[in-house]
């Protein structure tokens, strides 16, 4: 079931060696093939863009007002590449060992080493569209250090990395609009993916305007969709970002691939009042000057000012002697919850550390720590009324990423042909941890340069017979789609759909977050399906399903979450060992650190739904590593 | 601490809208505004009417989905804050505000406060894009862009396409808004190729999308939780006047404007070519 497609010969050769085999499709027909592309973030845009500039017709979705909203903006730090313009050591085969590594041996090396070679490209590109990357006065490019790493290749845009990667992809996206090769559904949301023979041949759409259930036919159907960090209701995702898109092609039968590893980031505002509807990313390459401390003293109550030195615990630094505040996320993290978890966390509920910024401001002065990380000093004060320059930051961790997603095989396909899965949305090539600044490197070679490869192949190498939206496989869709919206709408019942959802995000975070135990999930195993049960028996919609109905928005993804939570349970609980950002509380080592079971675990689990009601069934990939060996990860 | 909202609602485009009068209650110094009114729509949902449609996404600031007026002002007032990122400790006890959609004819209604700014992207493609096809671009260290060319172009690009500007011109101008992204594109070594075209492309483009012009209030620049300085505005017509120049073999009028029917001085660009 599970053909991953990894081209044979040295991996140094394999991406190579797949393109110059792939079947081409001649110019002239190109603008017959017609794609839809759902979702505008970095892969979805660029992926549109690019198969637009070489003449395929593209219809790009997307649920917000325009493409440049898509979540991929809220990127703060940066973006990896292995150019080695620092001179310090860094190559592509560094960067790959490092992102295997990173992802504690749970990613495929064949993807990975292709990342890490287009990862080169990528800044190519963006510089030539005119992203404003941070520069030398020389005139070159800068770079920084980020998480889990110890070379400089780190391409940023002061704090807003994202923003500016995806304006690139934007401009790109609708210059290909005004040329008439690519045309944008905005305000339109995915509700079912259309299979017909066996193959995705369309999309089945909500217009969130005037409520219209649409009907959309193409030869081949991309799904970049983004991940599903919102399952947790507080995270740092936007507020929309969800996994209906996901979910619908899983229901499908599309596999999803480990759907229980997700990443929770350690440097984010810790929570403040019972009415936060989010919680907010301090980017992560503030760890390259502020340093991490908590009390040494369990119920400290004195303010951080007053604390001596000698009473500090830098535990990062003492721990982790090498990479000290650098350490990758799921570390940091881990160590942020286990010294709360004794006491000595810091603010009003005791759950955040210091992120104290004072010794690099008496290292570079006030102003440069200004130019370098004003903006989110700026976005800490907003949120907490505190000065940072002053008193040190208070983070906590948060859910940030889910490296979980549809299963791809190397052409990004999923297990249903014709459906190509890009970005955050697959499961791709992060493993059970991404590091720091590889997330917009994944979306935009996703994007620009790998899905713009194998997508043609899938045109060129396949019989499609002509289908279009009077084809009984829509009707039938169609009438399934309207059928469960118009239900949502007619449970009428007392609760709010973000009760729903904060109870099922509380209990996702309790049980399946940072610290996972087979009690735990089997507690969250048994009362998930009471919750999803009492969903569609006690949800109130006010408003009908023919208008603009946010609410209605909300209960259609939270529906969808209430049923992959299940599976994230189910994943977490059937992997008994620890892994990156998966930590099973029964097993780590004696440290404290991670402990993977590399006889049983070195496989990824890709999920088959089974229908509502049923166990899934478990797939595995086996993992072998032949390139970067086996080892306990140690950042000490 | 209780406040008292008047909220536009509207329920789609083609119904007249009206102000509603809202009571708001517990209302914590640790919220956010549109925590404030997400809990104003529970307690609407919980009393089966509909809650206040408005745009909101990241919710710090960065995807420019949300924004309206409050007591008149675009995103409320705090400078260089989006209304996603005001803290209800800017308020006080008592307070009574007015939440309105952005006004401006080329921003219609859609809902409540949620308005329709697709005219942004049609800016865009007039020519808001450097082209540079997948797989066509030198070593990114081929390009030196020095670090002053840089910022600026940063600081332009660090525009949200919110719309706030548009919302607080007496004008309903996008001025701002475009002269933003012909200055991130224009300061670039690797905008000048199409800098011409694009200033008086995207200029053409502004104009037909029926936003005004500038008259140098100032108020777009006060807005902006982005803090873009009105001083593009300025960079903008001296690019679109160096480009009208360049292009002196081709008639001096800008196509698409002498048509436009809304323009009352229309006639009067015949004169000029």
């Amino acid at each position: 079931m599970l053909e991953a497609r990894i081209p044979s010969g040295p991996i140094e050769q394999q991406w190579d060696k797949c393109r110059s085999e792939m079947k081409l499709v001649n110019p002239a027909n190109r603008r017959k093939h017609s794609i839809i592309v759902v979702g505008a973030g970095l892969a979805g845009a660029a992926a549109a863009a690019t198969l637009g500039q070489q003449g395929y017709h593209v219809h790009c979705f997307s649920y917000h007002d325009t493409p440049r909203r898509a979540h991929s903006i809220a990127a703060q730090g940066g973006i990896n590449a292995a150019k080695n313009y620092r001179n310090d050591g860094d190559s592509i085969v560094r960067l790959f060992h490092d992102t295997v590594k990173g992802g504690d041996f749970r990613a495929r090396e064949a993807n990975v080493y292709r990342l890490a070679q287009i990862s080169v490209n990528i800044i190519d590109q963006c510089v030539a569209q005119g992203v404003p990357f941070a520069r030398e006065y020389g005139g070159l490019l800068d770079t920084r250090s980020f998480g889990g790493v110890q070379v400089q290749r780190t391409f940023y845009a002061r704090g807003q990395t994202g923003q500016q990667l995806l304006l690139g992809a934007y401009q790109a996206l609708e210059e290909q609009v005004a040329a008439g090769t690519v045309t944008m559904h905005i305000r339109s949301e995915l509700l079912d993916v259309v299979i017909v023979n066996g193959r995705a041949r369309g999309i089945v759409t909500r217009d969130l305007v005037t409520g219209h259930i649409d009907c959309h036919a193409a030869d081949v159907v991309v799904l970049a969709t983004g991940g599903y960090s919102n399952v947790f209701y507080l995270s740092t995702n936007a507020k929309a970002s969800n996994c209906t898109a996901i979910w619908r092609a899983h229901r499908r039968g599309a596999l999803c691939g480990n759907p229980c590893f997700t990443q929770i980031h350690p440097t984010c505002i810790p929570l403040s009042s019972e009415h936060q509807s989010k919680l907010t990313l301090m980017s992560e390459s503030l760890r390259n000057d502020g340093r991490v401390w908590v009390p040494k003293k369990k119920g400290e109550t004195r303010a951080a000012k007053d604390i001596p030195e000698n009473e500090r615990d830098y535990y990062l630094e003492s721990r982790y002697p090498s990479f000290g505040n650098l350490v990758p996320r799921d570390v940091a993290s881990r160590n942020a919850k286990e010294v709360c978890d004794e006491g000595r966390g810091v603010g009003p509920h005791g759950q955040g550390v210091y992120l104290d910024f004072a010794e690099a401001i008496h290292r570079l002065g006030l102003e440069t720590v200004r130019e370098k990380y004003g903006n989110l000093f700026d976005i800490y004060q907003r949120i907490t009324g505190e000065d940072a320059y002053t008193v040190p930051m208070r983070i906590y961790p948060a859910p940030h990423y889910t490296m979980g997603g549809l299963w791809v095989d190397y052409h990004l396909m999923s297990t249903i042909p014709g459906l190509f899965v890009g970005g955050e949305a697959n499961f791709s090539d992060h493993g059970a941890n991404r590091l720091g600044a590889s997330a917009l490197m994944q979306g935009l070679a996703d994007g620009y340069f790998i899905l713009p490869y194998t997508v043609p192949d899938y045109l060129a190498s396949t019989a499609l017979d002509p289908v279009d939206v009077s084809h009984a496989a829509f009707t039938a869709t169609k009438a399934e789609v309207k059928e469960r919206i118009e239900a949502l709408v007619a449970v009428k019942g007392k609760r709010s759909p973000d009760s729903f959802h904060r109870e099922l995000g509380k209990m996702m975070w309790d049980h399946c977050g940072m610290a996972r135990s087979d009690a735990g999930l089997r507690k969250a195993l048994a009362r998930i399906p009471e919750l999803r049960e009492e969903f569609w028996h006690n949800l109130r919609i006010v408003g009908g399903d023919d208008e603009l109905n946010q609410t209605l928005e909300k209960a259609n993804r939270i529906s969808d979450f209430l049923e992959l939570a299940e599976l994230m349970c189910r994943d977490a609980l059937d992997r008994t060992e620890s892994c990156g950002g998966h930590f099973r509380v029964e097993s780590h080592t004696p440290e404290g650190e991670a402990q993977r079971d590399d006889a049983h675990f070195s496989y990824t689990a890709a999920w088959e739904w089974q229908g509502s009601g049923q166990a899934p069934a478990l797939h595995k990939e086996p993992l072998t590593f032949e390139y970067v060996p086996l080892s306990q990860r140690s950042y000490k | 601490m209780h406040l008292t909202l008047r909220i536009w609602r509207q329920q789609s485009a083609p119904v007249p809208g009206r102000f509603i009068t809202y009571q708001v209650q517990d209302v914590t110094p640790d919220m956010s505004f549109l925590e404030m009114l997400d809990a104003l729509n529970e307690d609407l949902l919980s009393r089966e009417e509909p809650p206040v449609a408005f745009e909101h996404d990241c919710r710090e600031g960065i995807c420019g989905s949300c924004g309206f007026l409050i007591n008149g002002v675009a995103h409320g007032g705090q400078r260089g804050t989006t209304v996603c990122q005001l803290s209800m400790r800017f308020f006080k006890e008592g307070d009574s505000l007015t939440l309105e959609p952005w006004r401006a004819r080329a921003f219609p209604v859609i809902r409540d406060l949620i308005v329709n700014r697709s005219a942004f992207d049609r800016i865009l493609q007039a020519g808001g894009f450097i082209s540079a096809p997948t797989g066509s671009a030198p070593d990114a260290n081929a390009i030196l862009v020095p670090k002053e060319a840089a910022d600026t172009a940063f600081d332009a690009a660090a525009c949200i396409g919110c719309g706030a500007c548009v919302a607080a011109c007496p004008n309903a101008a996008a001025m701002l808004f475009t002269s933003a992204k012909i200055t991130h594109l224009n300061s670039l070594p690797q905008g000048q190729p199409q800098r011409d075209q694009r200033t008086l492309s995207m200029v053409v483009a502004m104009a037909n999308e029926g936003f005004g012009s500038c008259t140098n209030h100032g108020e777009c620049e006060a807005v902006c939780p982005k803090e873009i300085p009105l001083e593009f505005i300025g960079k903008m017509n001296r690019d679109l006047m160096r480009a009208v120049w360049r292009r002196h073999r081709e008639p001096l009028v800008i196509p698409g404007i002498v048509q436009h029917p809304l323009h009352e001085d229309a006639g009067t660009e015949e004169g000029r070519s």
